[in-house]
């Protein structure tokens, strides 16, 4: 499964909420406002690191370039527009409005 | 194929039938989502498709009985619950984290739901053909 | 693969709309299938052709005609959504139609994906 989130950590519980139902094997996709959950030093970094423990977390580099996200937490994989495509085509899709 | 209720699952090899789930997180009134989301479940029942409706966050609160809304003026939709039966509807789960963190119990809902794990929905999600979240 | 999306959201209010086409570019140039762009909740304004975006910005209008004429997909505004907030018959965008949940239904089931931008 991959599980897109869309909303700023800083704002909405939504990446801790998706997190909650990612089995082994599902992916964690950060766009938009939920790439701002990406940037290395925020408070958000260590839930993201314990998240990244069991499942892998990609941030849309687009979505995160636009926002001057800047460094990014390790671990996090970044991918364009090709790679969103490429994740969905792996697994079923979860958007977490 | 077993559907994890013990029933054999006898739409498996229907093509146009798919197990879709509706995944329910946004609270009543505040924004359409959650009514306008009903009304696609209620239009898919209709194509008969084997459907879950699961319910995370804030989204219980659009099962929760005694909502009145005659004060803010918008049409309450609580009682659309109670076709989704007719419509054999019946797999309508309730995150229990989402629910005890809201102070709510199974008895506060109109209808009859399953409080379940998140694991346990994170398994039927997976089992599922397509999800879609309102 | 067949990929049908789902837009929740309006455009410019929301980078949805934006993400949705994006999305399906890059999908189109990858070779995969778009069985159906399908506009629910406000979502459905995207469809509506009396907005005149500034210049200096992307219009959004006209990245969906693009997509419907030019590339033939099929892009559908639920009725029932477009009803409750003026987006009606004869004011749409060219390469767009509105009709009935249940194509919404249809694409769900025919798609190897259901993708949802909201």
């Amino acid at each position: 499964m991959l599980h897109t989130v869309n909303k700023s950590p800083f704002t909405h519980n939504t990446l801790t909420e998706a997190a909650r139902f990612a089995t082994k094997g599902s992916v964690i996709l950060l766009i938009e406002d939920g790439t701002l959950a990406a940037r290395s030093g925020s408070k958000h970094e260590p839930a993201l690191k314990e998240i990244m423990s069991r499942n892998d977390v990609y941030a849309l580099e687009p979505d995160m370039k636009a926002r001057g996200v800047g460094s990014v937490a390790e671990g996090v994989k970044l991918v364009d527009y090709d790679g969103f495509v490429d994740l969905v085509a792996q697994h079923k899709t979860n958007t977490w409005l | 194929m077993n559907d994890g209720t013990g029933n054999v699952d006898e739409t498996e090899n229907d093509q146009n039938v798919k197990k879709i789930m509706f995944v329910m997180r946004s609270a009543p009134h505040g924004t359409i989502y959650s009514y306008e989301g009903l009304e696609t479940v209620l239009i898919m029942a209709a194509f008969e498709q084997d459907l879950t409706m699961v319910f995370i966050g804030d989204g219980l609160f659009a099962l929760v009985k005694d909502q009145m809304t005659d004060d803010i003026g918008i049409k309450g939709f609580i009682k659309t619950y109670g076709v989704l039966d007719d419509y054999e509807v019946e797999k309508i789960y309730v995150d229990r984290i989402s629910m005890e963190e809201r102070g709510l119990v199974p008895e506060d809902f109109a209808i009859d739901i399953e409080v379940k794990e998140a694991e346990e929905i994170a398994a039927i999600m997976e089992n599922q053909h397509a999800i879609i979240p309102y | 693969m067949k990929f049908a999306v789902q837009v929740l959201r309006g455009p410019y209010n929301n980078q949805a709309s934006d993400t949705a086409y994006n999305f399906v570019k890059a999908a189109l140039s990858k070779g995969h299938e778009i069985v159906r762009i399908f506009f629910y909740h406000d979502g459905v304004i995207n469809v509506n052709n009396l907005a005149e975006p500034p210049q200096d910005d992307r219009n959004i209008f006209a990245r969906w005609t693009e997509l419907g004429k030019d590339h033939g997909i099929d892009i559908v505004a639920c009725i029932a959504a477009s009803k409750r907030r003026g987006v009606k018959e004869g004011h749409i965008i060219e390469g767009t139609r509105i009709s009935g949940l249940g194509q919404l239904t249809e694409m769900t089931i025919e798609a190897d994906r259901l993708i949802t931008f909201g």
